[in-house]
């Protein structure tokens, strides 16, 4: 089952245009088919209760011509390129080059977050969407020492971000608790759930632990939805306290922070006070990680991801192992969480759909599966591309699936593809990610 | 005890439309080894197809209600399965020998396209149709005027479940196609080797599994008499438990496990409450994956090195 020969990929293609027309023939008739009920017929609820339709067959015609199209595109591209499985041969600069930019473009980014409220101070709309890929560049870094670092398909991860979001709403609301005294606790929380999680599913391996960690998060959402009492159901919380810089507000106050040092208010200071506030978390859950890397856990982590059976055998305990590694990411999913809930100031169910979950892992994947700097520069990808399609809001689910698919055809191993041990014997080896054997993670 | 009965009924109905989409699922993960993700969508658009179908033949005057029904089922299963068949091809064929998560990533992406292309194509309200069989059976008259009653497209709906299972179980266990696909569940390289098409056949395994999901999106559309873009994912999951509660790779176990997560999620509604019916089915795949992990019908998994 698990060697199979390549039977129809490796077989030489003919390279005329005939061929090329042919394929594209095809791939409009079969679009033709497909589409000609669901794109050439409209169908909606009419005044009467009953269904009315309309056709739509020019837009038919346009979708199948742009099939054809792109067909042919796609394949003069893929004879461009050539089979892919050839290896590229870098040329020696260019390779320099990369290694250059590969070495000095987590610093650069690094400083540039760190300037990027001076420089768009007045940019509103820049301060709140660098705040937005912060948050899920820190997701993805949670994210990412569950399925990148230990080698486990979590599908159901904004659970923790609900637990952690939920956590802060509620405990402030009711309790009046400061954001400082609860983002510990939503951590806390949200661990504590990462664990309740981690015990059932510690037996199950690959496909079956993604769909159960799916099935917990939908589990936690509809409790939110439907625990009324508690969580407001799906009106959710709003009048979520804003954070204070330890206890002084940010707000337009005698005593806010603006009176305080006798400058004039202004609501863009909270921005950059968040902004700064989710850059500080997420550089801890990065540096955290990569302290954890270098210490045993961390060993056995990415031990556990490279083969269980063999952890195993010497004497790694699987179990505290992947426990830790749930537990981790959950906490850092709180964080986020509690986090999201102060930004927002309304939280509700809606917000915490698998479609965040899928995103998250998107970025983790795109990002090369434990690479840092791949994560964040997959989600500043990511969030940034949905940005772009912000006029066309119903589009944008559909060309995020697209992208999902291409980049899995085109990169299957992500943009930052190559994942090296931490440690290594006697010398360092960089192990290209396609040589390296999946573990049953 | 008649409400007891009255329930059992549903549940079985319910059931059996699992059964259907759940079918595609364990066959899918007995050849490829991999979860469809995009199978619920794929029920969904099954649905879609036959309600847009059954709208023009009415609109062209069509009167008789099998023909109606008889030619909304070959359309939907004809075009549902291009869509299983495309699917395939496009997203999962070029991975089949990529590491371990790139076709399930590839597949909840295919899920992602095929919910929002009928989120735009079709818009995002939820289509009603009117009843298309009416009528039914008291089976049984209560003292206390609760009536047990057994409607029509509830027979029809178990009827042609069982039709399609006895076609289905011919296809797998008589045919030539149904000898290669067991052969391709067992050992993809020795049955390439001895001759098998193993592409062809892995292809008309996603065609067979998108046309029962469509036979199941019109069973749902008559029950229900709604479809909308977002019902393949609670649907798929559901039958996703199912086809893990009977064994994954088992096909009787996946129509049995169906009937299962049918009943108790038909009991659970009834007794206890409608609100939790989901988070009592997504439960029982945890518990069901915890404690039997082979499901009811499966063959235990041997752990290889």
């Amino acid at each position: 089952m698990s060697v199979t020969p390549a039977t129809s990929s490796h077989t030489s293609q003919p390279l005329g245009s005939a061929f090329i027309l042919k394929k594209a023939l095809i791939s409009a008739l079969v679009a033709l088919v497909l589409f000609s009920l669901m794109i050439g017929i409209r169908t909606e609820a009419g005044n009467q209760g009953g269904l009315i339709y309309w056709t739509r067959f020019g837009d038919l015609a346009t979708m199948v011509g742009v099939v054809f199209g792109g067909s042919i595109i796609v394949e003069l591209l893929r004879q461009w390129f050539g089979p892919v499985e050839t290896d590229k041969v870098v040329p020696k600069p260019v390779r320099a080059a990369m290694s250059f930019v590969g070495h000095w473009l987590a610093p650069a980014l690094l400083a540039f977050a760190l300037f990027v409220p001076v420089i768009f101070y007045h940019q509103r709309y820049i301060l709140d969407l660098a705040i937005l890929v912060l948050t899920y560049v820190m997701l993805g870094w949670g994210l990412n020492v569950v399925v990148g670092l230990a080698g486990l398909l979590d599908l159901g991860y904004v659970a923790f971000y609900a637990v952690g979001a939920y956590s802060y709403a509620l405990l402030a609301t009711n309790f009046g608790l400061s954001f400082w005294v609860c983002l510990p606790l939503a951590g806390i929380l949200a661990s504590f759930w990462g664990v309740l999680l981690g015990f059932p599913v510690l037996r199950l391996r690959g496909d079956y632990l993604a769909i159960v960690t799916l099935a917990f998060g939908e589990i936690i959402r509809l409790v939110i939805t439907n625990w009324q009492s508690l969580t407001g159901g799906p009106n959710g919380v709003s009048g979520i306290p804003r954070p204070t810089l330890f206890g002084i507000p940010l707000d337009n106050s005698d005593d806010g922070l603006a009176a305080k040092l006798g400058i004039e208010f202004s609501p863009t200071h909270r921005l950059v006070f968040l902004f700064y506030l989710i850059l500080a978390m997420a550089l801890l859950t990065n540096w955290v990680t990569i302290r954890l890397r270098r210490l045993p856990i961390g060993r056995a982590w990415e031990a556990l991801r490279e083969d269980e059976v063999a952890c195993r055998a010497l004497g790694i305990n699987t179990t505290t192992t992947k426990l830790t590694a749930f537990a981790t990411g959950a906490m850092f999913g709180g964080f986020a969480g509690a986090f999201f809930a102060t930004r927002q100031g309304f939280i509700s169910p809606e917000s915490f759909t698998f479609q965040e979950s899928a995103l998250v892992l998107a970025i983790v994947v795109l990002g090369g599966m434990g690479s840092q700097l791949g994560v964040a520069l997959a989600a500043l990808a990511m969030i940034g591309g949905f940005e772009l399609f912000r006029g066309f809001d119903q589009y944008r689910m559909l060309v995020f699936g697209m992208a999902m698919v291409i980049l899995m055809i085109w990169r299957p191993r992500g943009l930052v593809g190559h994942r090296a041990p931490t440690v290594y014997l006697e010398r360092s080896e960089a192990i290209s990610s396609d040589l390296v054997k999946e573990g049953h993670g | 005890m008649d409400y007891f009965a009255q329930q059992l009924i549903n549940g079985l109905v319910l059931g059996s439309i699992y059964g259907l989409i759940a079918i595609g699922y364990t066959m899918v993960y007995g050849i490829v080894g991999m979860i469809n993700f995009a199978h619920g969508d794929i029920f969904m658009i099954g649905g879609f197809i036959a309600l847009i179908t059954f709208l023009i033949l009415v609109s062209f005057g069509l009167t008789a209600i099998p023909v109606i029904l008889l030619i909304v089922l070959l359309v939907s299963m004809a075009i549902t399965s291009l869509y299983g068949w495309t699917i395939e091809r496009i997203a999962y064929r070029p991975l089949r020998h990529s590491f371990r998560l790139a076709p399930m990533l590839s597949a909840i992406g295919m899920s992602f396209i095929l919910v929002n292309f009928s989120q735009v194509s079709q818009g995002a309200r939820v289509k009603p149709v009117p009843p298309i069989i009416a009528g039914g059976y008291t089976l049984h008259e209560g003292a206390s005027g609760f009536a047990v009653q057994l409607s029509n497209v509830q027979i029809l709906v178990v009827v042609a479940t069982i039709v399609v299972l006895a076609l289905f179980t011919w296809l797998v266990s008589r045919t030539r196609l149904g000898r290669d696909m067991r052969a391709c569940e067992q050992d993809q390289t020795m049955a390439a080797l001895l001759g098998v098409d193993v592409d062809r056949t892995i292809s008309m395994t996603f065609v067979i599994g998108a046309a029962l999901a469509a036979v199941a999106g019109i069973m749902y559309l008559l029950y229900y008499g709604v479809v909308d873009f977002f019902m393949g994912f609670v649907a798929g999951i559901k039958a996703f438990t199912a086809a893990v509660l009977g064994g994954i790779g088992s096909l009787p176990g996946a129509m049995l496990g169906g009937l299962a997560i049918g009943l108790i999620e038909t009991f659970w509604s009834a007794y206890f409450s409608v609100e939790y019916k989901d988070v009592a089915a997504f439960s029982i795949l945890i518990v069901v994956l915890i404690f039997m992990p082979t499901g009811l019908l499966g063959r235990p998994e041997v752990e290889k090195v």
